[in-house]
């Protein structure tokens, strides 16, 4: 699977450092597409920077990251722009643009990227937040929302393009348990209904087994351990064990 | 000097990046507006009361020269030419370089940190064009305009002052102040505070648009922001004024 020809998104021998720290090592794995993957690994073991390669906010130092059929290391301009067109990215911190509101936020994407008239475009955004929860809040700037709602707002503007694939950066960092299953559910609902393909990078085990159809754990700038939750569990790895393994 | 030179060499190539992606669609006029809001609300209070402080300063220093000639009458004279050639765009240059330079270096540099810049790239939005064009666009066509509050303010001091001292009416001082006065005295002076404006716009954006050194590298982006556009607006001028003579012999008084 990994010339691309038959995933959501393959890793071929990819490899990135910054300075001398290698980060990535000659990695390579793949997604099919409707499936979720959850990447866990230690803090430093390049799982955000993974994030950042597929959609090419980094470029790879050596290797090829395809996205259905196209290398994204290698686009730039409009091409880029057409692949990630679809890929939507939720940031950790969710990245809202604090001199928007959360209307603004989420309709920048749709006014310069789509024909859409205004009232299309009010329609979707209504949509959108409905499905998240904050219908009531579009008028609130950035700064007056809760962690759990910035979250939730971040996940629908990376929503508002309709992406077939979807990114999310530690989407239950900083939340308490019953909100972070709220985003978990959010992001299965996506999976189920529109199957898309969901990446998400965690240290959360749970939400991990609840969203995930497979693991991948890094370690050291490798894969570690690749599978379901049942075949990761049993790793040889005692690091990969201790990741992926229930803590309560 | 390696550094300086490569640094050179970056913001160059930023400003040009920017230069020509003014002419590139979309054209940002929305950003641009409120780009232009943002940096009128935040200096024209700023400026004009810097300008009358200025102007009446000056009308201070000079009569208490020109008294012991008895040449007070030249008074307005010098106090229009000395603004409109030199005060009013220097001054309004280095007061929009820490006011608007530093806000643009640190909000900038503050959604690079918070990956805003990242989200928006993430969404196919050209986050240079969205965000860098229309602030440099802006300082350039906002310069000349503060510029004129700047002159006007100054002679309004100067005028107030003199009318305190020596109750001078308002149309003998206008008539005192620009009897002398060409248009070529007036516009090249006044027009170059759009390269001013251009260097203010283009070092700040690039301070804060590269940095890469996290909540950490917006204070950083904001000082060098203001001590290098300050720097480069005092050396700009040396050298726009012998543009000006060049091209305009005529102005140079």
């Amino acid at each position: 699977m990994t010339n691309g020809h038959h995933a959501a998104i393959a890793f071929d021998r990819v490899s990135k450092s910054f300075g001398t720290k290698q980060v990535l090592s000659n990695v390579s794995w793949s997604v099919p597409e409707g499936e979720a993957v959850c990447i866990l690994g230690r803090s430093g073991t390049g799982k955000s920077v993974t994030l950042k390669l597929i959609i090419a906010l980094l470029k790879p130092d050596q290797g090829k990251i395809w996205i259905d059929q196209d290398d994204v290391g290698r686009l730039n301009g409009p091409h880029l722009s057409a692949v990630r067109r679809k890929i939507g990215y939720l940031f950790q911190d969710a990245a809202l643009f604090d001199s928007l509101t959360l209307y603004e936020n989420l309709a920048l994407p749709l006014a310069r990227l789509t024909q859409k008239s205004q009232g299309e475009i009010d329609e979707v955004v209504d949509r959108v937040l409905g499905e998240v929860g904050l219908a009531a809040d579009k008028a609130k700037m950035p700064s007056e929302l809760s962690g759990g709602m910035r979250k939730r707002a971040g996940l629908a503007r990376a929503l508002m393009l309709e992406p077939k694939i979807l990114l999310a950066d530690e989407p239950s960092s900083g939340l308490d348990r019953i909100t972070a299953a709220e985003i978990d559910e959010l992001l299965l609902k996506r999976k189920a209904e529109h199957k898309t393909t969901l990446i998400v990078v965690t240290h959360d085990v749970h939400g991990a087994r609840r969203v995930a159809d497979r693991l991948l754990v890094l370690d050291r700038g490798k894969v570690a351990a690749e599978g379901t939750v049942a075949e990761v569990e049993q790793s040889e790895n005692e690091v990969v064990r201790k990741l992926a393994g229930s803590n309560d | 000097m390696t550094n300086a030179f490569e640094l050179t060499g970056r913001v160059s190539l930023f400003g040009l990046r920017a230069a020509l992606g003014s002419f590139r669609r979309p054209f940002e006029g929305e950003q641009i507006i409120r780009q232009l809001s943002d940096i009128g609300s935040k200096t024209l209070p700023l400026v004009i009361a810097s300008g009358f402080a200025l102007g009446a300063i000056m009308s201070f220093h000079t009569r208490s020269t020109l008294v012991m000639f008895g040449a007070t009458a030249i008074i307005p004279g010098v106090q229009a030419l000395a603004f409109i050639l030199e005060i009013g765009p220097l001054v309004t240059g280095l007061l929009v370089a820490g006011r608007v330079g530093s806000g643009i270096g640190a909000v900038l540099a503050d959604m690079r940190a918070t990956e805003q810049i990242d989200g928006m790239e993430s969404l196919s939005i050209d986050s240079f064009k969205f965000l860098v064009v229309p602030r440099i666009i802006a300082c350039t066509l906002a310069l000349p305009v503060l510029t004129l509050f700047m002159d006007f303010s100054g002679l309004a001091g100067g005028y107030l002052s003199e009318y305190a001292t020596s109750r001078l009416s308002l149309q003998l001082y206008m008539f005192r102040a620009f009897s002398h006065f060409q248009w070529t005295n007036f516009w090249p002076p006044t027009l170059k505070t759009c390269v001013f404006g251009f260097a203010i716009g283009t070092i700040s954006s690039f301070f804060g648009y590269t940095t890469n050194e996290g909540a950490q590298g917006v204070g950083k982006a904001a000082t060098s922001s203001v001590v290098l556009s300050s720097l480069m607006i005092i050396l700009l001028d040396v050298l726009l004024i012998k543009v000006i003579f060049f091209l305009f012999p005529e102005s140079a008084l």
